[in-house]
């Protein structure tokens, strides 16, 4: 470490030999860097899953325009769309299908506990609104009162789901009526629901007397190959009579959805505030040792002033010692926040993960936070006079 | 021709504190100090010495009066033109002032590496040399924790000097010193003056060092009151 300093800063590395001197002192640091990152990777890891969350349900379809009402922040949310809103858009020449995609949530009540399966009632005769992977499983929607389901559900042993075929179908009472499932899916814990369900529309109405078939919760739409779908959709806007619908290409519902989580949300705001907390935790912590440094080695940097040392010379040693906490500290801290994430993985079965993006964005954050803690520390520097030496 | 006279000190007068409390250190001080000679400051405490040396030394900024060292007038002197003045000057403090964290070797390194980039190597064998002729070539790995008063007193001659300064300011060099090292300082110091032309101004009551001086300043109440040369 010290011949990697030293070669990389062309001189005796005193910032690392400053720190190292007062070993307690260089832990402690260590430890509370490292303590930010897994703070800030925690709280990352979360918004990460809840991002991968939202955006799951829209990779069960294909589409290239959603219609949804205007309170719709999310695909479970919000109130219908009536459904002649679509054969007015469909009047588009860019417009080839459409359909209308249902979404509730269906309890099911096993022996030791409830399950909330976020299901998805969809028209089995039009598969080219579903994804490739979706579309096998699906095929065997159109018997009545049927479902495939997502295979990693939480609280459902995996054996369970496993051994779900259509030859060997599983079936429980929902609302009253047996659904059975012939098949299952890749889909995975959110944090809406312990899992998702797919119907067809027809079985989706009859688990909902309520609902209608007139008044689906959003409308998907395919255009002609060759189609862009915001021009479409601004085209769109036009000319369907309700002007307060809210009608955009899918990717875009996609991520208005994922921003309204981020920001809108509780959660989403307090994990956010979670980050900057845990960075702000790096930066005193850093700030703090740096300054109690330069503040310990005031008299040496004024003799260091006094044999004709620059303002430069003590900012590299500052920079060298935020560089020093911010590698060290971040190795660690990466380390436990890796296990945590694990632990915290496989006991909520949210896709929570460490990612590289991740560990770069928090690596180059950190060694930013600490040069930035050094270069506040560096203010204390204007007190060491050299005329004070003699 | 100004290099014939490295410090030269003309109508200098300073003040310390403001207001009520502003009190006069240095009273209309004249000196000319020639190159490579040993002067020494005497006087009694609060005579104006260590205020006359940091000026001189370019440690404190000229507030009336002129000081041209090593040729450039210091009043008003820019931070650039201080920095690079100060790389041709070795100063040894009263303290000490070694850097904890560093061993002997290290700390005699940082008076090299001031001048910029240079072979690794041979900075290291400049110190050791600068060290082994101070009597520390078997403690150059030290911290200054492990030293002795005296020693590390010596290391930081070591930094002074390692870097063949041009004018040497030092304040009771020697107070720290058993009588052999002190020797061995003044006479190093004294011979840098005839070999290289290295120009000493040191302040010290050590009468040993009074029979090596060239020159002998008395300063009384911040003025020049006897300058002889024995
Ligand atoms: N930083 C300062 N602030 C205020 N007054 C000072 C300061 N430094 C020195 N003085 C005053 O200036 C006068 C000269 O002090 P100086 O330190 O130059 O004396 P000296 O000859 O070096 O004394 P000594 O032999 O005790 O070291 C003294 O009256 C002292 O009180
Ligand atoms: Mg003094």
């Amino acid at each position: 470490m010290s011949q990697l300093l030293q070669a990389l800063f062309g001189r005796l590395p005193i910032g690392w030999l400053q720190l190292t001197h007062n070993r307690t002192r260089f832990a402690a640091a260590l430890a509370g860097v490292a303590f930010a990152n897994v703070l800030v990777f925690v709280q990352l890891g979360i918004m990460n899953s809840m991002a991968t969350a939202t955006l799951k349900p829209y990779s069960f379809f294909q589409a290239d325009i959603m219609i949804s009402a205007p309170d719709a922040n999310s695909m479970t949310e919000g109130s219908n769309v009536a459904r002649q809103w679509m054969y007015q858009a469909m009047a588009d020449r860019d417009v080839v299908a459409g359909t209308g995609l249902f979404v509730a949530s269906v309890s099911w009540q096993r022996a030791d506990k409830a399950l909330g399966l976020t299901t998805y009632g969809v028209d089995p005769t039009q598969p080219v609104f579903l994804s490739p992977e979706m579309a096998k499983p699906a095929s065997t929607l159109q018997l009545p009162n049927s479902g495939i389901l997502d295979r990693f559900t939480r609280g459902l042993p995996r054996d369970e789901t496993a051994a779900i075929r259509p030859q060997s179908p599983l079936s429980f009472e929902a609302n009253g009526i047996t659904l059975t499932l012939y098949d299952t899916f890749a889909g995975g814990g959110g944090f809406g629901g312990d899992g998702f369900m797919m119907v067809s529309d027809q079985t989706f109405l009859l688990q909902f007397p309520a609902r209608s078939s007139g008044a689906p919760d959003h409308i998907l739409l395919q255009l002609a190959p060759g189609a862009d779908p915001d021009v479409v959709a601004a085209r769109l806007r036009d000319v369907v009579s309700d002007k307060s619908l809210r009608i955009r290409s899918y990717a875009k519902a996609a991520d208005e959805d994922l921003r309204y989580q981020q920001t809108k949300r509780p959660t989403g705001i307090i994990f956010g505030f979670g980050v900057i907390i845990g960075v702000l935790v790096g930066i005193v912590i850093v700030y703090q040792v740096l300054s109690t440094d330069v503040a310990d080695h005031l008299s040496e940097y004024a003799t260091f002033k006094a044999m004709g040392y620059g303002q430069g010379f003590f900012l590299s040693i500052v920079f060298e010692e935020a560089l020093v906490l911010g590698v060290l500290g971040f190795l660690p801290g990466f380390a436990v926040a890796n296990l945590l994430l694990l632990a915290m993985a496989s006991a909520t079965t949210l896709p929570l993960a460490m990612t590289a993006g991740m560990a770069v964005t928090v690596f180059i954050g950190t060694v930013v936070a600490c040069s930035l803690s050094g270069a506040i520390a560096t203010r204390r520097l204007v007190a060491a006079d050299p005329a004070d030496l003699f | 021709m100004a290099e014939d006279i490295p410090v030269d000190v003309s109508g200098l007068n300073h003040w310390f504190g403001r207001g009520e409390a502003r009190k006069q250190a240095l009273f209309n001080v004249n000196l000319k100090v020639a190159q490579g000679s040993l002067t020494v400051l005497v006087g009694p405490s609060g005579s104006g010495k260590t205020t006359l040396l940091t000026l001189a030394g370019c440690l404190r900024d000229v507030q009336e009066g002129s000081i041209r060292l090593l040729g450039q007038e210091l009043k008003g002197a820019q931070s650039d033109l201080q920095k690079t003045l100060r790389r041709r000057l070795g100063f040894i403090f009263q303290a000490h002032n070694l850097h904890g964290s560093l061993t002997a070797l290290q700390n005699v390194l940082m008076g090299l590496q001031v001048h910029g980039r240079a072979d690794p190597e041979l900075q290291a064998k400049a110190a050791r040399h600068t060290l082994t002729l101070l009597g520390l070539g078997d403690r150059i790995h030290y911290l200054p924790d492990n030293l002795s008063g005296g020693q590390k007193q010596r290391v930081a001659v070591a930094r002074a000097l390692v870097g063949n300064p041009d004018v040497v300011f030092a304040d009771e060099p020697t107070a720290a010193l058993d009588r052999e090292s002190g020797a061995t300082v003044v006479q190093m110091l004294k011979r840098l003056g005839q070999v290289r032309g290295t120009t000493t101004v040191m302040v010290t009551h050590d009468n040993r060092i009074l029979e090596l001086a060239d020159r002998i300043v008395t300063l009384e109440d911040g003025r020049i009151v006897n300058d002889t040369a024995p």
